[in-house]
């Protein structure tokens, strides 16, 4: 186990190598042109050229990955061209920003959808199983962008329930917070809901749930102790998951209610240039998504005796 | 002897081919949901086929801006549901954008397979270090949060058609290929691989007749989801300004362009919201649909 | 056994079971009536699809959403069943009635220890307390002879070896004391040696508790062994009942007979008395004939009786009690000596020499990943898949591999198909050395040449392609034709060489059952003129009377083209009854090869000697004596040192065993015994199988109406 522990760390390093590579050479393989966006298209020649040489951008591509890597593991990411700040002072609380919002979408996701999951699978065919599993259809075929904008027209312009924008602007505000996080449970829920039915159905129909029925034991015990154990392995998986998903859903939410978070951030410096924040956010949002993709293996085999004792 | 075998002549496979998709029709017809999917992707094909003959305006003629649905044109006909900031037509933006999402999904879908089915093959069939480093760089790349890595591409080497396509297909290749792999996985093992293996046939005759068209059945599902899943790509992109350069029509560039507008007018963008809605619901009802049928065999 | 004559513990009367789908009722069972008395076992016997396991789930009321008792009654104890409330079931499943399932490991819950669910029996059934159940667990355990019942009670089940796991479901079975326990093939997903221990254990028990049992299985033999009566069943009904005895020695319905007829006994060889297949195949449920189900594959079909109307359960003897049979014609069929038998074949000469096998060996490496390994350096280790095989084979001779699951016989075949190279020694076929070259180095002669036929219908045949176009394949792809009308004639006189329809050719395996599946394996196999083919199990998955015709069209084929058969098999009795040569394996060694005769006789290798005491036979007349192995099948990983089977050897010296490489005996003209017991010794044990002289009242095998 602790090997195994350790194989999957080391793999994870080696994608993160592989990553950081690849997001390198997709940005600066050319240090004319990042030259050409951290001074502005309006630059002369001559500023650009000095400002490659302060910078070191005239050593052979590999010091300069080499270089780059060391300085980002010791969490130097460069300066934000736009905000004139390092990019560590923009993105960490911004980041913040995020975990918030996504603890609120994964603390009603999670019971949400497993307990929806569980009551479908219980069931294959039932009217609840075929009306849970319609619903979870529907609502992850509406894009996050749609729903916001139904969402938006319903609550905000109809009803007038809600702030249209989250943008926080005097201090935090717990109802700014209730659009985005619902745009994103409607979208996703049904996805971890139909995994979980899924392996609750499957589970119903293994010989070894028929033992426990033909047992005599009560179908509390059947369904807690015996159906449970073995359904909720993958959905464990599943939700472990949805946290790279998350990274991808913040950049619309957060775009969309004009969120001040790392989605919004990663988005803004894309469509502006902003080549160091570009790249400390790809980094950070990759590390966490291989991290937990890492957790997921790891949690998995813990969870699985068969695979824990072999 | 002669007589009997002139008997049995091969029946003509275009009739053959005609009568299992006939079959197939009408096995989806006992699944409701699978006909509600037909229906509203059906629904869009024609839309996108017809679109010169049922769009009332030019998609791109600014007539009237800001007119509410219902709206009467001057010059004659209606605006059903009104007009954008600049007085095109929403309806017939609506239309004609069913056919740039309705090219451009289905062709990075079908690119994203083609790569991914011959990377999965290829890992499942041959193993070994074919396996490992293809196995390794579908991670890599499946590690990125999906939009971060659409984000990352797509400003990088600029927002168009093409590149769209390159960004989709370099991104869900890999996930294909994991699920291509695990069937071959799978298939690699029955016995008649084994026989055709024995009597020496070569590697692509394995993985193309004899393993692949046995893996038909779940990656049509796939095909199906991820067809909804590209349309939501595909919007996502326009919605964040990533899309397609305007001022061609495309659903999530129109909902991008006028969403300063939605308090005032919403309908500007929620037309082009439940389009796009309906079309993905087509698609991922329709998988269901699939899906059921081929539990059922 | 004490058979109790008050009142029956379990009374089924007119039972109908259906299940619902989407082509509408399909009704499983019909018109079922058995009564079962305490302490008695009674035997259900059929086919796959005859619906012996749907009565027991009907008995435990558990049938499924789609699944429903259409008619008749079930009692327990004098209680009807469907009226009792959802509490009263449940006492009465796994407290009063229990079941005994075919896979253990399917059976149990991979993710709780072996201690949750045997303890939660008596917690659930009884509300003992915690220790309480334990220790009745570990009691259990220890009458179920599992050693260490400790560590098996904290154990998962993926931990224990198939046996153990089916001893742990059997003690989780009784823990509550039931008064009826209902088996359903609990033996069926086992190896042979291993079977014949839980048989014995199943036998023990009922001495010893005195529970009633309903043991269900496709195995005549099995039955034989551990039942006191019968019943029948064919496509949803019974079509005799009675007790072991009648059944066996005077079977009335024209379906036993024919079953008898299909079973390989070890008593009878192939030139000798050649097995009587039943022709054509189960009724789908829901295109039953009109009548006798059994009607158009009967040889007494009578048009006008047999189709008349439904057939009525009829008392054999006067008094109405014992045997039954659902026949109309019963009185009128008198069976023949041999009943359609009348090939009885000339020996096939074997001709020279074709395959060398010499000092054959083949290792695969495993990385033991673990800790422990990385830290002692010993990360690469050895399973030692077969071990310095050595034997021959001649020209259109049948040579059997024999022996249980994990014995290195299907790793035979693949290195010798060139799925795999050898590692050591040498694999000769006609003077070439084939052992190292791999199928795609192979050239086209060599390819046609060696070709398999599979064990499992449902992967034999690749699912998009028709029947013709694999067969045609095979035929262009060895050059016997080209052109494409002779390719489709060669292939149509293929197919009614393996005795298929000719439109077959159009037919996509999905439309095939399982024997025709296996007939177009066979053709496929065929289609080049191989001179040598391997047929890996052909017949283990088909049902017993497929089993028959499938076996006798290979041996017909072989005979004919001059083949030289390898059959690899863990059935002794079919193996007894086609093979010209037997070679038999344990843990990747063999054991003793030579003649079947001379393999069937003493002196036998210990371990052929409980294999042939393992196999069941159906055959009131044998008297077998009883040998049963202990402990498991050790891992071919670093397999045992010395003589492999000393682990499990009721016969073993001592250390010898445990050290040195067996010799090998010479017992007679090409008869090897690997085996440190002198050969003198080995000579001396008695037969294992031996014929009973039938008694004067009862002429078997002609029973006379």
């Amino acid at each position: 186990m602790a090997l195994f522990i350790l194989k999957r760390l080391g793999n994870m390093a080696l994608i993160m190598v592989l990553v950081s590579l690849a997001i390198f050479l997709l940005l600066e393989l050319t240090p004319g042109s990042v030259a050409t966006k951290v001074l502005g298209p309006y630059s002369s020649e001559e500023q650009r050229q000095i400002w490659l040489e302060t910078h070191g951008y005239l050593e052979p591509l590999w010091v300069r990955y080499f270089n780059w890597l060391s300085n980002f593991v010791q969490g130097e990411f460069g300066d934000s061209i736009r905000f004139k700040v390092p990019v560590a002072e923009v993105l960490w609380p911004r980041l913040w920003n995020t975990v918030v919002l996504g603890f609120w979408t994964f603390a009603i996701i999670i019971p949400v959808s497993l307990v929806l999951g569980v009551l479908a699978g219980m069931r294959e065919g039932a009217l609840l199983d075929r009306s849970i599993s319609v619903t979870s259809i529907i609502t992850t075929s509406v894009p996050e962008f749609a729903s916001a904008v139904f969402f938006s027209a319903l609550f905000v312009f109809g009803l007038k329930w809600l702030p249209g924008t989250s943008t926080m602007n005097e201090g935090f505000d717990p109802l700014q917070l209730v659009l985005p996080v619902l745009v994103l449970v409607v979208y996703d829920f049904g996805y971890v809901t139909r995994m979980t039915r899924a392996s609750m159905a499957e589970v119903m129909t293994t010989q070894y749930i028929r033992t426990a029925v033909l047992k005599g034991l009560p179908y509390r015990r059947v369904i807690l102790k015996h159906a449970l154990r073995n359904a909720l392995i993958a959905p464990f998986t599943i939700v472990m998951l949805q946290i790279n998903w998350l990274l991808s859903g913040v950049i619309v939410v957060e775009f969309a209610f004009a969120y001040k978070g790392f989605g919004a951030l990663l988005l803004e410096a894309a469509l502006n240039q902003d080549i160091y924040v570009i790249e400390a956010c790809a980094m950070v949002a990759v590390f966490v998504a291989a991290a937990t993709q890492t957790l997921a293996d790891i949690g998995y085999t813990y969870l699985n005796p068969r695979i824990r004792f072999s | 002897m002669s007589d009997i075998s002139k008997s049995i002549q091969p029946a003509p496979s275009v009739a053959l081919g005609l009568l299992k998709a006939l079959k197939s029709f009408a096995l989806l017809r006992e699944s409701w949901v699978g006909m509600i999917g037909v229906g509203l992707v059906a629904f869009w094909l024609l839309v996108a086929l017809l679109a010169p003959l049922v769009a009332p305006f030019e998609p791109n003629a600014q007539l009237q801006p800001m007119a509410k649905p219902g709206t009467a044109f001057a010059a004659g006909g209606s605006f059903w549901l009104g007009t954008d900031q600049l007085g095109r037509d929403v309806l017939s933006r609506i239309i004609w954008g069913s056919r740039t999402v309705l090219v451009y999904a289905p062709l990075a879908t079908f690119c994203a397979y083609v790569v991914g089915i011959v990377m999965g093959l290829a890992a499942g069939y041959y193993r070994g270090w074919i396996d490992e480093v293809l196995s390794f760089v579908a991670n890599a790349i499946l590690s990125f949060p999906v939009l971060v890595l659409y984000v990352l591409v797509i400003s990088t080497i600029g927002p168009s058609g093409l590149n769209i396509v390159i960004a989709i297909t370099f991104a869900s290749a890999p996930g294909i290929m994991r699920i291509v792999r695990g069937l071959v996985l799978d298939l690699r093992n029955r016995d008649y691989v084994a026989a055709a293996q024995t009597r020496g046939e070569p590697g692509w005759y394995i993985m193309l007749i004899e393993i692949l068209p046995n893996a038909r059945g779940p990656l049509i599902v796939d095909a199906c989801l991820r067809l909804g899943y590209v349309v939501i790509t595909i919007g996502v992109l326009g919605f964040l300004g990533l899309g397609l350069p305007p001022p061609d029509p495309d659903w999530g560039g129109m909902i991008n362009f006028s969403r300063p507008f939605v308090q005032i007018m919403p309908h500007m963008v929620i037309f082009p919201c439940i389009a796009i809605s309906s079309l993905v619901l087509g698609f991922n009802l329709l998988a269901d649909g699939l899906r059921e049928i081929s539990l059922r065999d | 056994m004490k058979i109790d004559t008050r009142t029956p513990l379990l009374e089924i009367k007119n039972l109908g079971i259906s299940y619902y789908t989407r082509a509408g009722e399909i009704p499983a069972v019909k018109d079922f009536s058995l009564t079962l008395r305490p302490g008695e076992s009674v035997g259900l016997v059929g086919e796959s699809g005859c619906g012996k396991s749907t009565v027991a789930m009907g008995i435990m009321q558990y049938l499924g959403r789609n699944g429903g008792i259409v008619g008749g009654q079930i009692k327990f104890k004098g209680r009807d069943l469907a009226t009792l409330g959802g509490g009263e079931l449940r006492d009465l499943r796994g407290g009063e009635i229990s079941m005994i399932y075919q896979e253990p490991m399917a059976a149990l819950n991979p993710s709780l220890t072996v201690a949750t669910q045997l303890m939660e029996v008596p917690l659930v059934h009884e509300g003992v307390s915690t220790e309480e159940a334990r220790e009745r667990s570990l009691r259990m355990l220890a009458d179920v002879h599992i050693p260490d019942p400790e560590r098996v009670m904290a154990s998962y089940p993926h931990q224990l070896s198939g046996g153990q796991q089916q001893r742990v479901v059997i003690s989780m079975a009784l823990l509550s004391n039931p008064s009826l326990l209902l088996l359903d093939e609990p033996t069926t997903a086992l190896d042979v040696t291993v079977e014949a221990g839980i048989v014995g254990l199943i036998a023990e028990i009922s001495r010893k508790f005195g529970t009633a049992q309903l043991y269900i299985s496709h195995n005549l033999g099995l039955i034989l062994d551990t039942c006191d009566r019968v019943c029948v069943m064919y496509s949803g009904e019974v079509v005799e009942e009675g007790t072991v005895h009648d059944v066996f020695s005077q079977p009335r319905h024209p379906y036993t007979r024919g079953l008898f007829d299909c079973i390989p006994l070890p008593t009878a060889d192939k030139n000798a008395r050649p097995l009587i297949p039943i022709r054509g195949q189960l009724p789908l449920p829901h295109r039953r004939p009109r009548g006798c189900n059994f009607g158009p594959r009967c040889d007494h079909f009578r048009e006008g009786a047999c189709d008349a109307g439904a057939v009525r359960m009829e008392a054999v003897h006067e008094d109405g009690i014992g045997q039954r049979v659902r026949c109309v014609r019963w009185r009128d069929i008198r069976f023949t000596e041999r009943n359609g038998g009348e090939a009885i074949r000339e020996r096939a000469e074997a001709g020279d020499i074709v395959l060398h096998v010499d000092e054959m060996q083949k290792y695969y490496p495993v990385d033991d990943r673990s800790l422990k390994a990385l830290l002692t350096g010993r990360t690469r280790r050895w399973v030692k898949a077969n071990e310095s095989l050595n034997f021959r084979a001649r020209h259109s001779e049948t040579v059997a591999i024999v022996g249980e699951s994990g014995c290195g016989k299907s790793t035979f075949a693949k290195v010798l198909m060139g799925l795999e190279n050898c590692t050591g020694g040498k694999i000769r076929f006609h003077g070439q050395d084939i052992g190292q070259v791999a199928v795609q180095d192979r050239t086209a002669e060599q390819l046609s040449a060696v070709q398999m036929v599979f064990q499992n219908p449902n992967d034999t045949l690749n699912p998009s392609l028709t029947v013709g176009q694999q067969i045609g394949r095979v035929v262009r792809k060895f050059g016997v034709e080209r052109d494409s009308r002779k390719v489709r004639e060669r292939v149509l006189r293929l197919l009614d060489i393996v005795k298929l329809p000719r439109d077959f050719i159009h037919r996509r395996p999905r439309q095939l059952s399982g024997g025709q599946k296996q007939r177009v394996g066979i053709a496929r196999a065929f289609a080049g003129n191989p001179a040598l083919v391997v047929a890996d199990e052909p017949v283990s998955a088909l049902d017993v009377s497929v089993q028959a015709a499938v076996t006798e069209l290979l041996m017909d084929i072989q005979r004919e083209h001059g083949t030289t058969l390898l059959f690899i098999s863990h059935d002794l009795s079919v193996v007894r009854y086609l093979a010209d040569r037997i070679v038999v394996m344990y843990l990747g060694q063999i054991m003793e090869r030579g003649h079947t005769r001379d393999v069937f006789d003493p002196p036998y290798h210990p371990y052929t000697e409980a294999l042939l005491s393992a196999v069941p036979i159906a055959d009131p007349n044998v008297d077998k004596r009883e040998i049963i192995l202990d402990g498991t099948l050790p891992s071919a990983v670093d397999p045992p040192r010395g003589c492999p089977f000393h682990t499990r050897c009721p016969r073993k010296l001592g250390k010898i065993c445990e050290n040195e490489r067996p010799p090998q005996h010479q017992a007679g003209s090409d008869h090897v015994i690997a085996c440190h017991i002198p050969l003198e010794e080995l000579r001396r044990v008695d037969p294992v199988i031996q014929l009973r002289p039938p008694p004067d009242d009862v002429k078997m095998p002609s029973p006379v109406a």
